[in-house]
């Protein structure tokens, strides 16, 4: 199959990339734009890992063919905090409440999550575990994933860093 | 909660405070220092890793469950552009292999198929091409001629006369037998009030750990092989590699990357693991593999079904008297951890409670399916369903509570499992007790509403095995202590985090024993080339206990080095005892005779000739008898409303207490216990690996059904304080002998809101409408 060439933004920066056809999104940032952050745990949708946003909205990034990704701007787990030093307040508190162990789920349920509280910023226990009913975790039970979530909400910055990342401006 | 992540400060250890004892690190909820790489998506997995000129391997799989192998042509493959290099298993030495090397005959698998497959998904050949797209091409031009064999896919088919041999060596599909007997069995059944007898099946699940198996290898000019895979046990890669290859141990470097969980899983050399390095070898090109969920859950290792007979003897009094199981294991194709998982279930079959007499056998039968292996509670899940169902069964019918019943039979500390183990802390009875107060048990089986049941089982689970199936010549854990003029040091170890928090642990041990904070501990593991010989690396909830141990045993050393600079300098009386605290070593009578730890590091190099102060320490168990050094145990009860019209089982809420000693991170221990109630529902409930005559029908993660984050039931647990000796700090085993009792209590709940009684996993709303007499 010919390659074709497109260009998106990804986390703020403009990339060129030669992709063939059946390139899915998540091999085309981790194979060839070298952004490892995002996961792919099945290939068919069911895990969530691969989750990243897609002009501001969350979508399996193994179910996404790469060239649907022409011109349009992609947020990856990397592009999430606003900086280097600075984590966006879901990646923090994922940290501070022991949400993550083998870590291959928690890009994706970062990404969810964060994604929930920029649309949702007083999220309630049933609409987090809703939200996050794509994502598949083998090893924390969800338990301290749901608690850090809902420790987000009501701080009032995670709604705004959310917004700013969905937004593909952070 | 943000010490971890903020960058050290500069050091300054006399600016820390000394007066008073220094806090404890033990059962603290320290934040785990990788976590950080993990939200930012920094962490590096295997197939994260791509180096120049990396080529991508494919594995070619027999579509059938039993054949000859006629004829192999790869040369159309060979011949496809863009294909680097075709092996199968002409090409390659036919080694066998297997965690047993202790007992040879019992490795059982070549890396790539020879003369014979035994199960769909058995590994033929191996293909390393450009890209993946060319590596997929070139397995469907791989022409296989297949002699197809009758073949068997449940253990009694294939224990049955005439039945096909999956080995020509075990005509009778019968690998090996574990027989267990102690006390005087006939005596207990002849003088029982009350005997019964009940057998129970269990299914195959799979670990589904989040991180599909990856495998890249890279050689050396001069034939070395470094390999960077997703395992929980990095030393036997690197042995069974170096054998498969036919190369020295030492020529073989592996390493680990983060791991996104095992379970079990992860724990032996697999295929890909040699093709990649073969190929590596063969090509000069760095050759990776990674599997796909659909060869995860359709080809991988899972939890062995099992047929398990139990027949019990009470007192009428409720004591029991004797025990005898069989239990048949659904080995799949090969031996793997098998043999392992056959001798467990004998001891897990009575290490609960006090079993005069008990006579076990098991037998590991080879079938047709996809080999079994090592998962989260290896063999107790099997046997604790069949020995909690049957308690539970019992205590009906012998008008006691089921509770009580557990109570008059528990073990104790101290208590002997002949021949086998001595059971040392052991807080059962008071999980029991705690577990009926926090459920409101007694209440609740007093006023039954139908449609609603509480269900309890219970576990006791090993700190880590004895048994050297392995074979190993070194220590089972080993780390090396250094410590540095600038009040830092570093914990050099193979110990192998898997997910589960260990090397936060490991480093909180050492943190602890030096008197220094988490962020002064630079850890260096996962590399056979870099760490200490050996460790055995994650199962059987090892590594907390033993690593801890080995740990504890270099800092002990290296402590001993600084209290002889702190008595030098101070012209200190020998009777003085020496600690480690705040940043600095000082003397516990009196505390202002006190020197930063870095500079005690200093004064000892002077003192020693600028040579570096560094420990070796190790943890081999001795003399612990034939299982586990330390026991953990546990009461969990299920609080469940079955939907009479559908016959779906809705888990209202999980009660679980156990006893894991103490509990150096109850954050991590919290995360282990919530991690395994998911994990032990879904067997409950939800995930079966359906098989129609060894295919695996529903191999993707939608329709193998792991619990959600909607699925889960809310759960309190609560913790029983006990203090293992044999334990660092008086810790053992916790997250995987919770494994056990989830299905059984919910089987019991269930059993008490219907009146179904599984006998055979899973749990399913059929079921239970076909026990209620509904049309299905």
């Amino acid at each position: 199959m010919e390659p074709r060439t497109i260009t998106l933004t990804v986390n703020g920066d403009r990339r060129c990339v030669a992709v063939r056809p059946n390139l899915t999104l998540v091999e085309a940032l981790r194979d060839e734009l070298h952004l490892t952050g995002t996961k792919q745990g099945c290939g068919t949708g069911d895990c969530g890992a691969c989750t990243v946003y897609l002009d501001g909205r969350p979508v399996n990034s193994c179910l996404t063919l790469a060239v649907e990704a022409d011109g349009r701007s992609v947020t990856t787990v990397e592009g999430l905090a606003p900086s280097g030093t600075e984590l966006h307040p879901v990646q923090e508190a994922f940290i501070a409440h022991g949400a993550v162990q083998c870590g291959y789920c928690t890009p994706g349920m970062v990404m969810s999550s964060a994604a929930l509280l920029s649309r949702e910023p007083a999220a309630d226990e049933p609409s987090v575990r809703h939200a996050l009913a794509g994502n598949l975790c083998r090893c924390t039970g969800y338990t301290k994933i749901v608690e850090a979530v809902l420790a987000c909400v009501g701080d009032g910055s995670c709604g705004a860093h959310g917004a700013a990342a969905a937004e593909g401006k952070a | 909660m943000s010490e971890a992540r903020t960058p050290p400060a500069a050091p300054d250890p006399a600016a820390r405070p000394v007066s008073g004892p220094p806090e404890s690190l033990i059962g603290q909820r320290l934040p785990r220092p990788d976590a950080r790489a993990k939200v930012t998506g920094a962490a590096i997995y295997t197939d994260d890793i791509q180096l120049p000129g990396m080529l991508y391997g494919a594995m070619l799989r027999s579509p059938v469950a039993h054949a000859l192998i006629k004829r192999i042509d790869a040369s159309k493959a060979r011949a496809l552009p863009g294909v680097k290099c075709v092996i199968t298993g002409q090409d390659v030495p036919a080694i066998r292999y297997g965690n047993w090397r202790l007992v040879p005959e019992l490795q059982d698998e070549t890396v790539l198929a020879t003369d014979k497959v035994r199960f769909i998904g058995d590994e033929v050949a191996a293909v390393a091409a450009v890209d993946k797209d060319t590596a997929e091409a070139a397995l469907a031009l791989i022409e296989v001629e297949y002699q197809e064999l009758p073949a068997v896919f449940g253990v009694d088919e294939a224990l049955a006369d005439g039945a096909p041999a999956v080995h020509d060596e075990h005509p009778d599909n019968l690998s090996l037998r574990r027989d267990i007997d102690y006390g005087d069995l006939e005596q207990a059944f002849a003088a029982a009030d009350y005997v019964r007898e009940d057998t129970f099946t269990t299914h195959a699940v799979s670990h589904a750990y989040m991180e599909p198996c990856s495998a890249l290898a890279r050689a050396d000019s001069d034939g070395r092989i470094t390999l960077w895979t997703s395992t929980q046990t990095p030393y036997y890669v690197q042995c069974l590699l170096a054998r498969t290859m036919e190369l020295r141990e030492n020529d073989v470097r592996v390493i680990k990357p983060a791991v996104g969980g095992g379970f079990g899983g992860k724990m032996e050399l697999r295929p890909w693991d040699f093709c990649a390095a073969w190929m590596a070898r063969e090509t000069g090109r760095p050759v990776k593999f990674t599997l796909s969920r659909e060869e995860e859950l359709a080809t991988g290792r899972r939890r062995h079904p099992v047929k398990i007979t139990s027949k019990i003897a009470f007192r009428q009094d409720g004591t029991i008297l004797g025990k005898e199981v069989t239990a048949k294991l659904d080995g799949g194709g090969y031996n793997g951890m098998g043999p392992t998982a056959t001798f467990l279930i004998g001891n897990f079959g009575a290490m609960l409670y006090k079993v005069p007499a008990y006579r076990y056998r098991g037998i590991y039968v080879y079938t047709n399916n996809p080999p079994a292996g090592a998962m989260r509670g290896f063999g107790a899940p099997q046997a604790l369903f069949a020995g909690e169902m049957q308690m539970n069964k019992a205590a009906e019918e012998l008008g006691i509570d089921p509770i009580e019943l557990r109570l008059k039979n528990a073990m104790e500390p101290g208590d002997a499992i002949p021949g086998v183990a001595t059971i040392g802390s052991c807080g059962f009875r008071e999980c029991l007790e705690k577990v009926r107060e926090l459920s409101g048990w007694d209440a609740r089986m007093a006023a039954k509403l139908p449609g609603e049941g509480l269900g309890i089982a219970c576990y006791s689970f090993i700190s880590g095995g004895v048994f050297n199936w392995f074979n190993t010549r070194y220590p089972f854990s080993s780390a090396e202590v250094k410590v540095f003029d600038d009040g830092t040091a570093q914990l050099t170890t193979l110990a192998a985090d898997i997910g589960q928090g260990s090397d936060l642990i490991l480093c909180q041990i050492l943190a602890e024993e030096l008197g220094l904070k988490i962020e002064d501990i630079r850890l260096v593991t996962g590399d056979t080339a870099a760490c200490p010989q050996s460790d055995l690396g994650t199962w059987g909830s090892r590594v907390t206990l033993m690593a801890g141990n080995a740990v504890r045993d270099a800092a002990r050393q290296v402590k001993e080095r600084l209290a002889e600079m702190v008595s030098l300098k101070f012209d200190l009386n020998v009777i003085h005892e020496i600690a480690c605290g705040g940043g600095h070593v000082y003397s516990k009578s009196k505390p202002s005779r006190r020197i930063p730890l870095g500079e005690a590091v200093a004064m000892a190099q002077r003192a020693n000739r600028g040579r570096p102060l560094k420990a070796s320490g190790y943890y081999t168990p001795r003399d612990v008898g034939l299982v586990s050094p330390a026991f953990s145990f546990g009461a969990q009860v299920a609080d469940v409303r079955v939907d009479l019209e559908t016959g779906l089982p809705e888990v209202q809420r999980m009660f679980t207490v156990h006893d894991c000693g103490t509990e150096l991170n109850p954050m991590a221990v919290e995360g282990q216990l919530e991690g395994s109630i998911q994990m032990s529902l879904g067997y409950a409930l939800s995930e079966e690996l359906l098989m129609d005559r060894g295919r695996t029908l529903n191999a993707t993660l939608l329709d193998y059904k792991l619990p959600v984050a909607e699925d889960m039931p809310p759960s309190v647990s609560e913790t029983v304080e006990t203090y293992e000796p044999e334990g660092p700090f008086g810790a053992k085993e916790a997250g995987e002998g919770l494994a056990c009792p989830t299905a059984p209590a919910i089987a019991h709940a269930v059993h008490q809101a219907t009146g179904y009684f599984c006998r055979e996993l899973p749990i399913t709303p059929v079921k239970i409408l076909r026990h209620l007499g509904r049309e299905i």
